[in-house]
C-alpha cells in the first residue's frame, strides 16, 4: 500500500519535472512525454485509492491522507480531461507542481487506517466528501489558471516581456480558463454543501449548526458566488476574476486544513 | 567539379542601390529574360528570381568567362553601365558558396528583414516559371528543391521567423496574445495615416471581422473604409464606437490627446470589461497614456511598439547563428550529393550494390546447400558472378557513353533513382 502510494509519487515528481523541462525548453517532444508521464500517474494513483478503498473497508476521506491524495487524484483527473477540450499552452506546468505538493502532504500525513466513528458511518460520506474534494480540484485548476493569467498580464501590462510573454497563452484563453473551472467546480461545491447539509440532518438532527468547517464552508461559498454573479451580471473578467480565483482557492485550503487545526468542531475527525 | 558548374550572379538590397535595381526590372514577367538566358551560349540550366529587393540567375555552366560576362551584360541591358560598372554592383557566388547563398536566400537569411517568409514563395514562383518553359535540368532542379527543404527546415528548428519585427505586425502579435483568436473582433482606425492602414491590413489578413475608420474628414474616412470593406464614422462618435469594437489605432496628426482615461473609464462597464487593446502610433500622441492603468485596458504607443521590434529583432539574430549552421550542414549533404552525380562514384556505388547482393544471396543458398563438392559451389559462384556482371554491362556502358552534359546529368539521375543509390541524407 505504503510502497503503491510512494510510486504514485514518484511518478508524479518525475511528470512535474518533466513539465518544468518543457516549459524552458517547448520542445514538443518533452511534452507527449511529461503527459504519459502524468497518465501513469493517475493509473496508479487510482489503482492506490481503490486499494485503499478495499483495505480499509470503507470510503477513503476519513483523515489527511485520504482527502488530500483524492484532492490530488480529482486535479490530476480534472486536468487530463480538461485537456482536450480546451487548449491551454503550459497549463501543465503550473498544475502538476501543485498536485506533487498536495501528494507530499499526503505522504507525510498518517497513512494508519482506522475504525470508522459511528457517526460517519453512512452512505453519504461517499457522496458528500468526494463532491466536496473535487469541488476543490477545480478551484485548485482556477487557481493555477488565475496565476497564469496574472503572469501573462503582468507582462503585457508592463511591457515587459520576460519568461511568460511567449510561453503562456493569451489572456483570453486564461480567462476563460478560469471561467470554464468555475462553471464546474462551483455546480460541484454547492452540491457538496447541500449533500453535507442532508447528511447533517440525518446525523445529527439539524441541516446547519454554524460548525466552523460550515461556516467556512459557506464564506467559501459566497466568495465564489460573488465571483460568478458579478461575472454574468457586469461581465466582470481578467485580472480581478484571476485574484477572485486565488483569494478563493486560499479560502478553500483553509477550510481544508486551518478550520480544523484552528478551529476544531464537528468536522474535526476529518484530517 | 560538378559543383562548381553552379553559379549565382545577381544584385541585392546590400549591393546595389535602388536606382539600380530598378533598372533591372523585367516588366513582362520572367519568362522572356529566362528563354533569352538560356539561350545565351555555355548556359546548361537557369531560373531566374526577381523581387524588389534582389534579382538573381541561377544556373550552371561549364564555360564560365564568357557566360557570365553575356548574362551580366543581359541582366544590365536596361541600364546604361558599362561592363566595369556594372560588375561593382554584382556578385557572383560559385560552387558551394553559390549553394549556401541559395539555401540563405531561401530561408530569408539574406534578406533586409532577416527571417521573413515572402521570399520563400517568391523562390517557389520562380522555379516554376523556369520549371513550366523547361530551363532547369537534374542540377538547379535538385537545388532548388533542396532550397525549399532547408527553409523549411530553418523555420521549424530555429525561430526565425517567430517574433515579429516591424511595428504593424508587432500590433498584431499582441492582439493576439489579448484575444487569442481574432475572428469577430473589430477594429476602428482613427485618423487615416499610412501605419494604421498597414496594420489594419495585418489584422484582416489575421481574420478581424471588421474595420471602422473614423476620420477628421469624412472623405478620407470613408475612402479608407471601402478598401477594408468597412464603415466610415465621424470623430465625435469616437465614445460611442468605442462601446463595440476591440482594437483600436490611433494616429490622427491631432496637437492633443483624443481620447482621455476619464471618457474610456464609464464605458468599460457598458462593454461589460470586454478587453480593449489601444494602439497609439500618432507622434504627438493621441491617447492618454494613463488609460494603461484601467483594467482590461492595453495601451502601447509607438515607442513601446520600436522596443518590442528592438527585443524580437535581437532575438531574430540569435535564431539566424543556428539558421547558418544548418545552412552549412546542408551545403555539405548537397555537395555530397553532387559527387555522386559524377559518373565513377555511380558506377562503383551500382557494383558495390550488386555485389553485396550477390554475395548475401550466395551465403544464403551454400547454407542450404549441404554436401555440395566444392568443385559445384565454385561453378555456382562463377554463374552468379557473370550474371550479375552481365547484366551490369549494358547500364554501365549506359552511363559512359559520351553526350552532353544535360543529358549525362539526366541519365545519371536515372540511374541512380532505378537502383536506388543514396548518398547520405539527400533524398
Amino acid at each position: 500500500m505504503t510502497l503503491l502510494f510512494t510510486l504514485t509519487l514518484v511518478i508524479y515528481v518525475l511528470a512535474t519535472a518533466a513539465y518544468i523541462a518543457y516549459f524552458s525548453s517547448q520542445k514538443e517532444k518533452i511534452r507527449t512525454v511529461a503527459r504519459s508521464i502524468l497518465f501513469a500517474g493517475a493509473a496508479s494513483h487510482t489503482l492506490c485509492l481503490v486499494v485503499r478503498f478495499i483495505l480499509a473497508g470503507h470510503t477513503p476521506l476519513t483523515n489527511n491522507h485520504e482527502a488530500v491524495s483524492f484532492f490530488a487524484w480529482s486535479i490530476t483527473v480534472g486536468f487530463l480531461s480538461f485537456r482536450w477540450r480546451y487548449q491551454v499552452k503550459n497549463f501543465g506546468t503550473f498544475v502538476t507542481p501543485l498536485i506533487t505538493a498536495l501528494m507530499f502532504i499526503s505522504f507525510f500525513s498518517s497513512q494508519d487506517i482506522y475504525e470508522l466513528p459511528p457517526a460517519l458511518k453512512s452512505g453519504w460520506l461517499p457522496v458528500h466528501a468526494s463532491t466536496a474534494i473535487m469541488a476543490n480540484g477545480f478551484l485548485a485548476m482556477a487557481f493555477c489558471g488565475g496565476i497564469m493569467y496574472l503572469l501573462q498580464e503582468r507582462e503585457i501590462k508592463k511591457k515587459r516581456f520576460g519568461l511568460f510573454y511567449s510561453r503562456l497563452p493569451s489572456l483570453d484563453a486564461l480567462d476563460s480558463l478560469n471561467h470554464h473551472c468555475l462553471s464546474i467546480g462551483f455546480p460541484l461545491m454547492t452540491l457538496g454543501i447541500i449533500t453535507g447539509s442532508v447528511w447533517a440532518k440525518q446525523a445529527w438532527g439539524s441541516y446547519w449548526q454554524w460548525d466552523p468547517k460550515e461556516t467556512w464552508s459557506l464564506i467559501t461559498w459566497l466568495l465564489y458566488a460573488a465571483l460568478l454573479h458579478q461575472r454574468l451580471t457586469v461581465g466582470w473578467r481578467g485580472r480581478r476574476t484571476a485574484i477572485m480565483a486565488i483569494v478563493g482557492f486560499s479560502a478553500a485550503l483553509f477550510t481544508l486544513w486551518g478550520v480544523t487545526s484552528l478551529l476544531g468542531g464537528v468536522h474535526s475527525y476529518v484530517g | 567539379m560538378l559543383a562548381d558548374t553552379i553559379m549565382v550572379l545577381g544584385v541585392n538590397h546590400k549591393t546595389a542601390p535602388v536606382e539600380v535595381r530598378e533598372k533591372l526590372a523585367f516588366p513582362e514577367g520572367p519568362k522572356e529574360p529566362l528563354q533569352k538566358i538560356k539561350a545565351i551560349s555555355g548556359t546548361d540550366e537557369c531560373c531566374f528570381l526577381s523581387t524588389c529587393n534582389r534579382v538573381e540567375v541561377i544556373f550552371a555552366s561549364k564555360a564560365q568567362e564568357e557566360t557570365v560576362r553575356d548574362i551580366r551584360r543581359f541582366l544590365f541591358s536596361g541600364s546604361k553601365l558599362s561592363d566595369t560598372e556594372s560588375e561593382r554592383y554584382c556578385y557572383l557566388h560559385q560552387g558551394r558558396d553559390a549553394i549556401s547563398h541559395l539555401f540563405r536566400v531561401g530561408s530569408g537569411l539574406d534578406s533586409m528583414v532577416v527571417g521573413e517568409p515572402q521570399i520563400l514563395g517568391q523562390l517557389k514562383e520562380a522555379y516554376r516559371d523556369a520549371d513550366e518553359i523547361k530551363t532547369m535540368g537534374v542540377l538547379l532542379n535538385r537545388l532548388l528543391h533542396k532550397s525549399f527543404s532547408v527553409a523549411k527546415r530553418i523555420r521549424t528548428e530555429t525561430n526565425i521567423g517567430g517574433n515579429a519585427v516591424s511595428i504593424s505586425y508587432a500590433a498584431v502579435q499582441l492582439a493576439k496574445k489579448i484575444f487569442g483568436d481574432l475572428k469577430n473582433k473589430k477594429v476602428l482606425l482613427v485618423g487615416a495615416g499610412e501605419m494604421a492602414e498597414l496594420a489594419a491590413e495585418h489584422l484582416v489578413t489575421q481574420g478581424v471581422s471588421k474595420v471602422i475608420v473614423a476620420n477628421r474628414t469624412l472623405e478620407r474616412a470613408v475612402k479608407l473604409a471601402r478598401r477594408f470593406n468597412g464603415s466610415a464614422v465621424a470623430l465625435d462618435e469616437l465614445a460611442q464606437q468605442l462601446q463595440v469594437v476591440d482594437i483600436l489605432i490611433s494616429s490622427t496628426g491631432s496637437p492633443n490627446l483624443v481620447l482621455r482615461k476619464e471618457e474610456v473609464k464609464p464605458l468599460m462597464r457598458q462593454r461589460r470589461n470586454r478587453p480593449l487593446f489601444l494602439i497609439d502610433i500618432a507622434v504627438p500622441r493621441d491617447l492618454d497614456p494613463k488609460l494603461n492603468d484601467l483594467d482590461n485596458i492595453y495601451l502601447y504607443d509607438i515607442d513601446d511598439l520600436r522596443h518590442v521590434v528592438e527585443i524580437n529583432k535581437s532575438e531574430r539574430d540569435k535564431e539566424a547563428v543556428k539558421a547558418e549552421r544548418i545552412v552549412s550542414e546542408e551545403m555539405l549533404g548537397f555537395l555530397q550529393w553532387l559527387e555522386g552525380m559524377e559518373v565513377t562514384p555511380t558506377i562503383q556505388e551500382l557494383l558495390a550494390k550488386a555485389n553485396a547482393i550477390r554475395e548475401a544471396e550466395m551465403k544464403k543458398t551454400m547454407n542450404k546447400l549441404n554436401g555440395l563438392p566444392e568443385k559445384d559451389k565454385k561453378s555456382i559462384e562463377i554463374l552468379c558472378n557473370s550474371i550479375v556482371n552481365k547484366l551490369l554491362h549494358d547500364p554501365i556502358l549506359f552511363l559512359k557513353a559520351n553526350g552532353d552534359a544535360l543529358d549525362k546529368q539526366v541519365k545519371l539521375d536515372v540511374v541512380r533513382k532505378m537502383f536506388r543509390l543514396h548518398r547520405n541524407s539527400v533524398e
